[in-house]
């Protein structure tokens, strides 16, 4: 076992996971969006978040109305469809302190919000941003959307006729330095992964393969339970090590062998420890990542875990050379020059 | 009278009839992209420069480089600055438009050409002086790649001995045109001084036209509306802009990435005001908001299609209530329109702009110091109501270079309205016993507003564009439903008097009103001077908010007949005063909107003719 933040009924700071809730959820009983809400409150309450400092954002989705069913005491914005990314970037430029947890759906991301999103990672918008993947619209009661497969059936739409859209492949190629795939029926797996990403600085993609168990949850489907529950194949035994606990590397090498373990370590101390299942992926190969996913659109494959991992880039608001303290909490005087510099501009109108 | 008298004796010899001293149209017609603006924004400055009242209106091609492009200035002894439908000098070095710029002349009009066009002088009722434009270029050692662009520089030199401008005030605009760098503005001084020497040499003065230097700028100065904008936007706390290029909102975010150096943080040499090029318009405006839902003062910049993708974005921050500030700087017709050319017709679909039943506060600066002022306190005025603030503007008012007073140091404080931090917060509880984010406590409509990262436990809310309580929960209660638009409804109403109340200039006894707003300000002025010479006496009113002040409803009950004035084709500040007042019967909307500013002439025939 890795080490844990001696999570008890109390995290670090003395709350109980309770307190990371948010409202009942008014989504479908069973609905995959409402398992990752749960870790989303898990990852919260064990790794010490303090809610203040988190900003929640969404798009327009059943996907999308989920962060008001997790952490009540963080600010939340549901925004416009496909449109949060814009949202987030503007936040977090305005104050670079903040958390940012973007919750998608595959609807919001993959078509509408496409744009928004390659130009998101683009910037490196400090965001985890997570896609409650289930190849349909929800909310507007069951179309096709961009990620479903060819070939994939729904009831009244019949068969879609057209390739999906890999958005963690689209995310990669992007330019993305964390990205991720998951299935909500996986809740350890989750749970960790947006650890991991949340200790990323700069955007991190979590594309979760999220069943809808409405309008597109025949066995048949690759976005249903049963497929999900089949045929996973996670690509490493993933822990997370929180930045501040001291790695027990040995005990896991003797039980794994060397080579076999692949310690990703992140800008904030913090490890990602992966160890080797079925198959070799490192995941700080671009072109094996991206080789992984073709692959796996080829054959038909859902592989899950740590896709891709680089050093992040410079975020946004570095790129752009900005003052350390948030824009948001600037005083008066860092708003409004002087009257004397104003005199002086204008003489040089006159 | 005069201009016959010219027209009688133009060949004849030197001019000995009365001299026609500063106030006239000097137009310079040129191709697009062929460097001429250096010509014309030199010639501006120096007039200005000389105290003479100066304005100058570029009409130019959406085009890059090829197409004709008019530069024409105006210089009026008693300050009028707006366009006017005569020029009685042409500049003619566009072969392509040369007929037609000719033809356009009146009789005693003064025609400035390339000698090497060899042109036949068919028209006998003008002055004709042609300038070897080729010649003089030839005995420069100017580079061959900056030859072309540099030969507009003749002109300069030509205008400036023809009509008197001196050649040190030419160096000094050159210079301040050219940043201080003495390299470039040496190279075109250059051209324009040997066209000067030659003027002197070889022309013979035919024509009445004098610029004589005057003390009626001195202590002005002078700027584009957008340069306006932007430094208001920057004394006002702009910390994000987030933006997509368009035509003519451009240059606003091109003078912020000028002048943010003014906001650089001393200690770090960082920087306080972000800039991000947007991947569209419906980015920008999400950025934007984004950042003002996070505490940040934010703004866009814009035109008509642009102001068309942040509909929906617009009506969100609406009615979740979030401040940020989008300049709309109005150009003609759907994309593209006419993109170059000017316009006031976005005003009814930006007041109304989102899902319906919204009522966006609109600024309308008509000056270049309103420009400024609106230019913070659009800032202030976005935190006070937690709504989204458009200014505005147009292209004739934005690129064009205006007369102002200088700036006025903003006259308040900065004010982030009712945003409560953690001890303000803190108070609040100890006050209330609660705190609810959308609950009206004062009765004006506007709640009390928290920002992510208040380090409070319970400083959190939800924002949506979902029907919402006002303890911003989720709601599909039509009663809560209608109880928050009641709010929204008595926000705005209360807004009408606490904005940029309008400019009025009322005498009793009076009975025409005119009521307009934006650019044409300088127009109506003049018109209502020519108005007054023929016994027609009119009170004025310009429109400088929306939703309107009551004074202007006021107004339009003072008058037995109002003219709504404006530049667009369905009268449209008109319609909104339909709206808003029950009895309208005596109001006529006098709408122009042919992609051109608006001139004193057309003002006068319309007033006249419906009398
Ligand atoms: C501009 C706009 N167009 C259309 C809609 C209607 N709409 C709401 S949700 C949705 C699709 C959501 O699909 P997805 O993002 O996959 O979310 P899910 O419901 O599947 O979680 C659409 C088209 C909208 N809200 N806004
Ligand atoms: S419709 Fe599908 S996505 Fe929406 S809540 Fe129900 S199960 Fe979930
Ligand atoms: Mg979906």
């Amino acid at each position: 076992m890795p080490p844990k933040a001696n999570i008890g009924k109390t995290n670090v700071l003395g709350l109980e996971r309770a307190d990371y809730k948010g409202l009942t959820s008014t989504l479908c009983p069973g609905c995959g969006h409402d398992s990752i809400s749960n870790q989303i409150i898990s990852m919260a309450f064990e790794m010490g978040l303090q809610q203040h400092n988190v900003v929640k954002f969404s798009g327009i989705g059943c996907s999308s109305k989920t962060p008001a069913y997790f952490l009540n005491g963080s600010h939340g914005f549901n925004s416009l469809h496909g449109r949060m990314p814009s949202v987030a970037t503007g936040a977090t430029l305005a104050n670079n302190r903040l958390i940012a947890l973007g919750v998608s759906g595959d609807g919001d991301t993959g078509s509408i919000g496409f744009g928004q999103f390659k130009h998101m990672i683009r910037r490196n918008v400090p965001i985890v941003y997570i896609i409650e993947n289930n190849g349909v619209y929800g909310l507007t009661k069951g179309q096709f959307s961009a990620t479903a497969d060819e070939g994939q059936k729904l009831k009244y739409y019949g068969e879609n006729p057209l390739p999906a859209i890999d958005l963690a492949l689209e995310a990669i190629i992007g330019g993305c330095t964390f990205v991720a795939r998951s299935f909500s029926g996986d809740a350890k797996q989750v749970q960790t992964l947006l650890k991991a990403a949340i200790s990323h600085r700069g955007t991190a993609v979590v594309d979760i393969i999220s069943p809808c168990v409405t309008f597109n949850n025949d066995p048949q489907s690759n976005k249903s339970y049963d497929y999900g529950k089949k045929n996973e194949i996670p690509l490493h035994h993933i822990d997370f090590i929180q930045g501040g606990f001291v790695p027990a590397r040995e005990e896991i090498t003797v039980e794994y062998g060397e080579g076999e373990v692949i310690d990703v370590n992140m800008h904030d101390g913090s490890t990602i420890r992966l160890k080797k299942l079925g198959r070799d992926h490192d995941p700080r190969s671009r072109a094996r990542a991206i080789a992984l996913l073709e692959e796996a659109q080829r054959e038909q494959t859902f592989v899950t875990g740590l896709l891709y991992y680089e050093e992040p880039r410079p975020l946004l608001g570095e790129t752009l050379h900005l003052v350390e303290e948030p824009l948001a909490n600037l005083s008066d005087d860092q708003l409004r020059p002087s009257r004397e510099a104003l005199d002086k501009l204008m003489h040089a109108f006159m | 009278m005069c201009a016959l008298n010219v027209a009688n004796q133009v060949q004849a010899g030197a001019y000995s009839g009365q001299p026609i001293v500063n106030n006239f149209t000097i137009m310079a017609a040129t191709k697009n992209g062929s460097g001429s603006q250096t010509s014309n924004n030199v010639l501006v400055l120096s007039l200005f420069r000389m105290g003479i009242p100066v304005n100058g209106k570029n009409l130019f091609p959406s085009n890059i480089k090829g197409l004709p492009t008019w530069y024409s200035i105006r210089v009026s002894k008693d300050g009028y600055t707006a366009r006017r439908v005569t020029t009685e000098i042409a500049v003619v070095f566009n072969l392509d438009t040369a007929a037609e710029d000719i033809n356009n002349l009146p009789p005693g009009g003064v025609c400035l050409l390339p000698a090497e066009w060899k042109w036949t002088q068919s028209r006998q009722d003008i002055v004709y002086y042609e300038l070897p434009v080729k010649e003089l270029m030839a005995k420069t050692d100017i580079p061959s790649d900056f030859r072309d662009r540099i030969a507009n520089m003749v002109y300069v030199g030509a205008v400036a001995q023809l009509f008197g401008i001196p050649m040190d005030v030419i160096y000094k605009a050159l210079l301040d045109n050219f940043n201080g760098k003495e390299k470039p503005t040496k190279m075109n001084y250059n051209v324009a001084a040997l066209a000067y020497d030659w003027a002197k040499d070889n022309l013979q003065k035919r024509d009445p036209y004098r610029f004589e230097p005057m003390n009626k700028t001195q202590g002005k100065i002078l700027i584009s509306g957008n340069e306006a904008g932007a430094l208001g936007s920057l004394w006002g706390g702009v910390s994000i802009v987030a933006w997509y290029p368009i035509t003519p909102s451009t240059s606003l975010v091109d003078a912020v990435l000028d002048y943010k150096h003014l906001r650089r943080d001393p200690a770090t040499n960082k920087e306080t005001v972000a800039i991000v090029q947007a991947e569209d318009e419906l980015s920008a405006v999400g950025m934007i908001i984004g950042a003002g839902w996070a505490g940040a003062r934010a703004m866009t910049s814009t035109s008509g299609p642009g102001i068309s993708l942040m509909s929906e974005f617009a009506g969100l921050a609406y009615f979740a209530e979030i401040p940020c500030v989008i300049w709309d700087i109005t150009r003609l017709g759907p994309s593209t329109g006419l993109p170059t050319r000017t316009s006031q017709g976005d005003i009814l679909f930006a007041h109304f702009l989102g899902h319906g039943d919204t009522r966006q506060i609109c600024l309308l600066p008509g000056t270049v110091e309103e420009c400024f002022e609106f230019g913070w306190r659009a800032f202030d005025i976005a935190e006070q109501f937690q709504s989204p603030v458009f200014v505005l503007s147009d292209l004739d008012l934005g690129m064009n270079n205006w007369m102002g007073e200088p700036f006025a140091y903003p006259s308040q404080k900065i004010n982030h309205g009712k945003r409560l931090d953690k001890e303000k917060l803190e108070e609040f509880f100890a006050k209330y016993g609660e705190w609810y984010r959308y609950k009206d406590y004062d009765g004006d409509g506007v709640g009390y507003r928290t920002v992510p990262g208040t380090d409070h436990p319970r400083a959190a809310f939800f924002t949506r564009g979902t029907g919402h309580t006002e303890k911003a929960l989720y709601s599909e209660k039509s009663a809560d439903w209608v109880a928050n638009m009641e709010r929204l409804h008595r926000k705005m109403e209360n807004a009408r008097d606490l904005l940029p109340p309008p400019m009025i200039d009322y005498h009793a006894g009076k009975k025409i009103g005119i009521i307009s707003f934006g650019t044409n300000e300088p127009a109506i002025a003049e018109a209502r001077d020519w108005l007054a010479a023929q016994g027609i006496q009119t009170n004025y009113l310009r429109a400088r908010a929306l939703p309107l002040a009551h004074a202007v409803h006021e107004f339009v009950k003072q008058h037995e007949q109002v003219y709504v004035i404006e530049n667009n084709f369905d009268g449209q500040l008109c319609q909104i005063i339909r709206m808003e007042i029950h009895d309208t019967r005596h109001v006529t909307a006098l709408t122009l909107g042919d992609s051109l500013p608006m001139t004193p002439d057309w003002i006068v025939k319309q007033i006249v003719e419906k009398k």
